[in-house]
């Protein structure tokens, strides 16, 4: 994470000439704090861990006994969580639906938030604000209130069911939040740089694909890793346009296997494991566009 | 096969559309009349987005009202009907119950653990990596989260071997198992705390964000004047940290309200562990359109509220633009 500061405060009190004896009283003093902090990463880490060991061993022995027998010979370690999992019927294919939901929802809402926050960010129209107010006290309405709605439209167009209303359903409910946030951004881009690209004669459209879009691609690049693992991991709206499609994501399967398993559950954490593993691949890999966009979301319901 | 062709259409399509679009509409506004081209403009460039908004959350929140005037299948005005069964029927006054307790707890413990450990992680060396270990529960699903806590909370009857984390632990100290998501008096405070496990790291990377503006220089003179450790945190820190403390803490409340998968997925609502979104889905799923709009509409009226603290916060930014 992105902590510039190597030196902490804490350390002011250590002088430069203290004695080793202080340093160790020092060092003493803050062992509680350490000790703290241990236990916090502990609960925070150990329950994801333990799954993941879980996931590597069989059935029968997460039935049997707790995922630390297995810190200890004979391991046992097998893929046949996996094997079992992905033979499940349903759920290799919801893998392929997850990335066939995910990818388009992605774009198509980006693409459009884009355009649309240029015209907030640099256009005067009569109704701009109200229309703007409009937009952020969307971002914080619960989607559950339009879920009715938004079905039976589904429903007269036939294509409740199908991938193509997990699309629209994701980019409506993902605009008003990316409107907002790349409004801003592109709101505070310098003025100058569009005055005079104007007086050099370029219209709008060249303003916004050579000059506006090109300067927001670090703001849509953190957005994009956002909106992506928001739809990833998304289960509402799936499930309801969805839940008994053929087209059902991976998020809703393992979700509607637990809950019909019943005792047999366990072999799941290899799903969980998969479904999980390219979210923190992702956030692992792009540690700082990823907390970016994160935080940059922090006024987001 | 198909559906991958589709796929891949929509994903290279969809820009080049809105390309055409643009490149297009524009090349038809600019042979307007000057004053013509200054009024249809905008609307041609905000019109997707705005489209979208319309057709997604403007026109179902204003239908999702009246459709919670109507009984299931829509044909027959019953009033008030839908809600006099919303705030009489025990299991719906369970779920309200629950979005209260996870209204409450979920917000508070979220924000204060995520305010505790950024002030502690703020003066280790290691801050970085631990701060890696609590973020890591944000990007992964609430339905992958749920399983990982199936294993935390996992029972067996007593004198077998536990295979739950948290049981196992329990009888390492001779104590009896807990059956965590099933006993009246654990369970919700159970699913409550993997929403705070999940949420904990978001809280603190934004505190700790502003923490890191706090200068020096403040912290340096309140130690000049004697002030110890805890004392900085309760009467500078905490004050100077006041503003982002209540933005965290509106989106953490609104996500409250919002909880849905951890239920859904760990409990399905079994043993008075129901909210008002998962409620609201039973309703829906079951084809009871006008009881699931009408608890809809109390989610609503719930996020109103917050919604109005978040125009007021967007029309201050505004002002200091």
């Amino acid at each position: 994470m992105s902590s510039e500061r190597v030196t902490t405060r804490g350390q002011t009190a250590v002088g430069a000439g203290v004695s080793a004896l202080d340093n160790l009283g020092y060092r003493l003093q803050r062992l509680p704090l350490h000790l703290v902090i241990a236990i916090f990463v502990a609960i925070w880490i150990i329950p994801t861990v333990g799954m993941i060991i879980n996931s590597f061993r069989g059935v029968a022995d997460m039935g049997q006994s707790g995922w630390w027998t297995t810190l200890f010979p004979p391991h046992g370690f097998t893929f046949a969580s996996y094997q079992q999992v992905l033979n499940l019927e349903g759920v290799a294919p919801s893998i392929l639906y997850s990335v066939l939901i995910t990818i388009p929802a992605t774009v198509i809402q980006l693409a459009i938030a884009t355009m649309g926050a240029y015209a907030f960010a640099w256009m005067k129209f009569p109704g701009k604000n109200l229309f703007f107010i409009v937009i952020v006290g969307l971002m914080v309405v619960p989607i559950q209130m339009t879920l009715i709605p938004v079905l039976q439209i589904f429903k007269l167009i036939h294509l409740n069911g199908t991938i193509y209303a997990v699309w629209l359903a994701h980019s409506g409910y993902g605009l008003p939040f990316e409107v907002f946030l790349l409004r801003n951004y592109l709101g505070g881009l310098p003025r100058e740089i569009f005055e005079s690209a104007e007086v050099d004669g370029a219209g709008h459209s060249v303003r916004f694909l050579r000059i506006a879009v090109p300067m927001t691609l670090p703001a849509i690049a953190s957005l994009t890793i956002f909106v992506f693992l928001g739809v990833w991991n998304d289960l509402l709206v799936s499930l309801t346009f969805l839940g008994v499609s053929v087209y059902r994501p991976f998020t809703v399967v393992i979700a509607q296997l637990t809950t019909s398993l019943g005792g047999g559950w366990q072999f799941l954490t290899a799903a969980a494991v998969l479904q999980m593993a390219l979210p923190l691949i992702v956030f692992i890999a792009l540690q700082r566009y990823f907390v970016r966009g994160v935080t940059a979301g922090s006024v987001k319901g | 096969m198909e559906q991958i062709i589709t796929a891949v259409v929509a994903v290279v399509a969809v820009p080049l559309i809105l390309l055409g679009y643009i490149t297009l509409g524009e090349r038809i506004i600019e042979r307007l009349p000057e004053t013509l081209q200054s009024w249809i403009r905008p609307y041609f460039w905000a019109l997707p987005a705005v489209g979208f908004a319309t057709v997604f959350m403007v026109y179902p929140l204003i239908r999702t009202v009246f459709i919670s005037f109507y009984n299931s299948t829509g044909d027959k005005f019953v009033g008030l009907d839908n809600y006099q069964y919303f705030f009489t029927f025990p299991d719906t006054l369970t779920s309200l119950r629950n979005s209260l307790l996870w209204l409450v707890f979920f917000t508070f413990f979220s924000v204060f653990f995520g305010l505790v450990i950024a002030i502690l992680l703020d003066r280790v060396r290691y801050e970085s990596l631990a701060k890696i270990a609590i973020f890591l529960p944000v990007p992964i699903s609430a339905v992958a989260a749920s399983i990982i806590w199936k294993f935390m909370f996992d029972y067996q009857v007593p004198g077998t071997t536990q295979t739950g984390t948290l049981n196992a632990i329990l009888g390492s100290f001779g104590r009896d198992p807990v059956a965590w998501l099933i006993n009246l008096s654990t369970n919700n405070a159970a699913l409550i705390f993997v929403g705070i496990w999940s949420a904990t790291g978001f809280c603190m990377v934004i505190i700790s964000a502003s923490l890191k503006a706090i200068s020096t220089e403040v912290l340096e003179a309140a130690r000049m004047d004697g002030a110890n450790e805890f004392q900085i945190i309760q009467l500078v820190v905490t004050p100077l940290l006041w503003p982002t403390i209540t933005v965290v803490g509106t989106t953490m409340l609104i996500n409250a309200l919002k909880t849905f998968d951890i239920v859904y997925v760990m409990t399905n609502g079994a043993y008075n562990t129901d909210v008002i979104a998962t409620q609201m889905f039973r309703q829906l799923a079951s084809a009871h359109y006008g009881r699931a709009a009408a608890v809809g509409v109390v989610l609503f009226i719930a996020v109103v509220p917050l919604l109005i603290v978040n125009i007021r916060r967007f029309q201050q930014q505004e002002e200091q633009r």
